[in-house]
């Protein structure tokens, strides 16, 4: 056994976790006693608690060297710390998003945002998994509170059926997960991922092979690669937008966390069999998820498929198999986050008391009704479509860089005809919004703070794609191996 | 006697069984329930069995927390289930079909 060596400046890289277990505590407490009447105190409260966060976790948890902690259970490097930067960034403006829809449906309440804050603890312990046993752990407190979101609309009836098929197919990842890791374990004799690296080297034997496809299944059960993405358009349709918009952000960080550590780190011998395998999957989650939302009338499914699609090109950073496919996939990763979030705020902003701004249709003439939602908007539609000068068009591009690097040509040939497909449905909510006689529908909400905050994440998708240079070099450095 | 092979087996069997009732079953939600437990059962099942053939302890701990989620995940999935059955009056599985994938 190892000496153990335990104070607190030891424990420091952890400090995000930390902060966050008891900031949830005391959040459920602030919610018991703000009491029915005062129920944003508990939303203006979880901001603070994310902002605390953020600037906690900037000054005190940076590592230059990796490091591990907990016997080896949990690593803290530079890519675990600037993805919980990150996850704290995209969550409060999530939250921030959310609220008045929240209000609005008689949904601010409590449990809405200590959910929020557990299943951002779960995306933390993933993206410092250094175990079987931590990644696991990581996915459940993740996918547990997301599945209680969903179905946190008590008077919805699609809510609840849509977390009921979310919870079941869930859960049958985790089996899978759990299933192709005590293959692992058995054939390695070791649960921690570093060590995992060494032992895989050289030709594999048929069960380590067994327990590398239920892994890949599982991953790409939770990523919403086609065909597992069966959960992904009924999750997002029957969610309240604000849930949705939530389940599009952090989790999907998580979820590069997790391919990330699991595959192209602990797995990393075993590559040549997984990238085939994930090079598959990819080209059917390109053709499918853009197809399929060529069919679309409801925009929150437009959206989950956009996702499916976009998930395709996450995956494909993957298949080139090298540290800077995986630093593409990163940036891809964050690119779309990013953006989604921005999109799924105009939806909300575009919904009022009693309306859902769900279907394409309720979008026609939103320039008349309201210019700069609809400005912001097309601002995000051309960023997802890859269009120039806007930043969805440099991830693209690493994306396509890569695979052409590691000599995937027809990957090349298949993703830019994909893209194509794709920039027809994005502009035709453009096409819609600006030449379209407008809807008779509600007015937009017209909050000033959100709509300062939506139209920093707009601008924001414009200027890092002007600029792309300094969060290309941060995620290249991120990633070496 | 018994070797690490039957209770791979076993656990394989398990696995299968639970999977297939997930996908066959079109009658009742709680069976799905019951399903997905014998799912994370027989993963517990394999790692109890290699934990053992190693000789290494780490094994058992992960079927510890395997246990502790598994209840949890229980509680989330009947928690839905109310919500459910309150809104539809029914835990068919074929009701579940107001979402079409």
């Amino acid at each position: 056994m190892p000496e153990t060596d335990f104070s607190l400046a030891s424990v420091a890289p952890a400090l995000p976790e930390i902060y966050l277990t008891v900031m949830v505590c005391v959040v459920l407490m602030v919610d018991v006693f703000a009491g029915q009447t005062r129920r944003g105190l508990t939303a203006t409260f979880t901001l603070l608690t994310l902002a605390v966060g953020a600037g906690l976790t900037a000054m005190y948890s940076h590592v230059g060297v990796r490091t591990t902690l907990f016997n080896g259970l949990y690593v803290a490097d530079e890519l675990a710390w600037v993805l919980k930067l990150f996850g704290f960034l995209f969550v409060a403006f999530a939250l921030l998003y959310s609220r008045t829809y929240l209000n609005d449906r008689g949904l601010l309440r409590g449990e809405y945002f200590v959910l929020a804050l557990t299943a951002l603890l779960g995306v933390f312990v993933l993206a410092s998994a250094n175990s079987l046993l931590t990644v696991y752990v990581g996915v459940e407190l993740l996918a547990l509170s997301v599945y209680a979101m969903v179905a946190f609309d008590r008077e919805s009836g699609i809510a609840a059926e849509s977390a009921m098929k979310y919870f079941v197919l869930g859960a049958i990842a985790s089996g899978a997960l759990l299933y192709g890791m005590s293959m692992i374990y058995g054939l390695t004799g070791t649960l921690s991922i570093d060590v995992l690296a060494d032992h895989l080297r050289g030709e594999p034997s048929l069960g380590v092979i067994l327990g590398l496809v239920f892994i890949v299944v599982a991953v790409a059960f939770k990523m919403g690669a086609v065909p597992f993405h069966m959960w992904l358009p009924d999750v997002y349709h029957g969610a309240p937008t604000a849930v949705t918009l939530f389940i599009s952000t952090a989790p999907k960080l998580a979820y590069f966390a997790l391919a990330f550590r699991l595959l192209a780190e602990g797995l990393q011998g075993l590559v040549q069999d997984w990238s085939r395998m994930l090079a598959a999957l990819a080209v059917l989650t390109l053709i499918v998820g853009n197809l399929v939302a060529l069919a679309q009338t409801n925009i929150k499914r437009l959206l989950a498929y956009s996702t499916i699609a976009n998930v395709g090109f996450i995956v494909l950073g993957f298949v080139a198999g090298t540290p800077a496919g995986y630093s593409a996939a990163l940036y891809y990763t964050i690119v779309y986050v990013l953006t989604t979030l921005g999109s799924f705020g105009v939806v909300v902003l575009a919904s009022r008391k009693g309306f859902e701004a769900d279907e394409l249709d309720h979008y026609k003439g939103l320039h008349a009704r309201d210019p700069m939602l609809a400005f912001m908007m097309m601002m995000l539609m051309f960023s997802t479509a890859g269009v120039p000068p806007f930043v969805g068009f440099w991830a693209k591009l690493r994306i396509i860089q890569e695979l052409w690097a590691t000599n995937h040509p027809w990957l090349v040939v298949i993703a830019a005809a994909v893209s194509v497909v794709g920039a027809f449905y994005y502009l035709r909510v453009v096409k819609l919004m600006y030449f379209d006689a407008p809807a008779d529908v509600p007015d937009t909400e017209r909050q000033t703070g959100v709509r300062f905050a939506l139209g920093l994440n707009a601008v924001a998708v414009l200027v890092l794609g002007i600029l792309p240079g300094p969060l290309l070099d941060l995620c290249a450095r991120l990633i070496h191996q | 006697m018994i070797t690490l092979g039957h209770l791979l087996a076993l656990s394989a069997v398990l696995f299968a069984i639970a999977v297939a009732g997930v996908f066959l079953n079109r009658k009742n939600v709680i069976l799905l329930l019951m399903c997905v437990e014998l799912l994370l059962l027989a993963a517990n099942f394999n790692f109890v069995a290699f934990s053992r053939y190693l000789g290494d302890i780490s094994g058992q701990v992960f079927v510890f927390f395997v246990l502790t989620v598994a209840a949890a995940e229980s509680a989330i999935g009947l928690a839905i289930l109310v919500v459910l059955f309150r809104e539809r009056r029914s835990i068919n599985v074929e009701d579940l079909n107001t979402l079409k994938g």
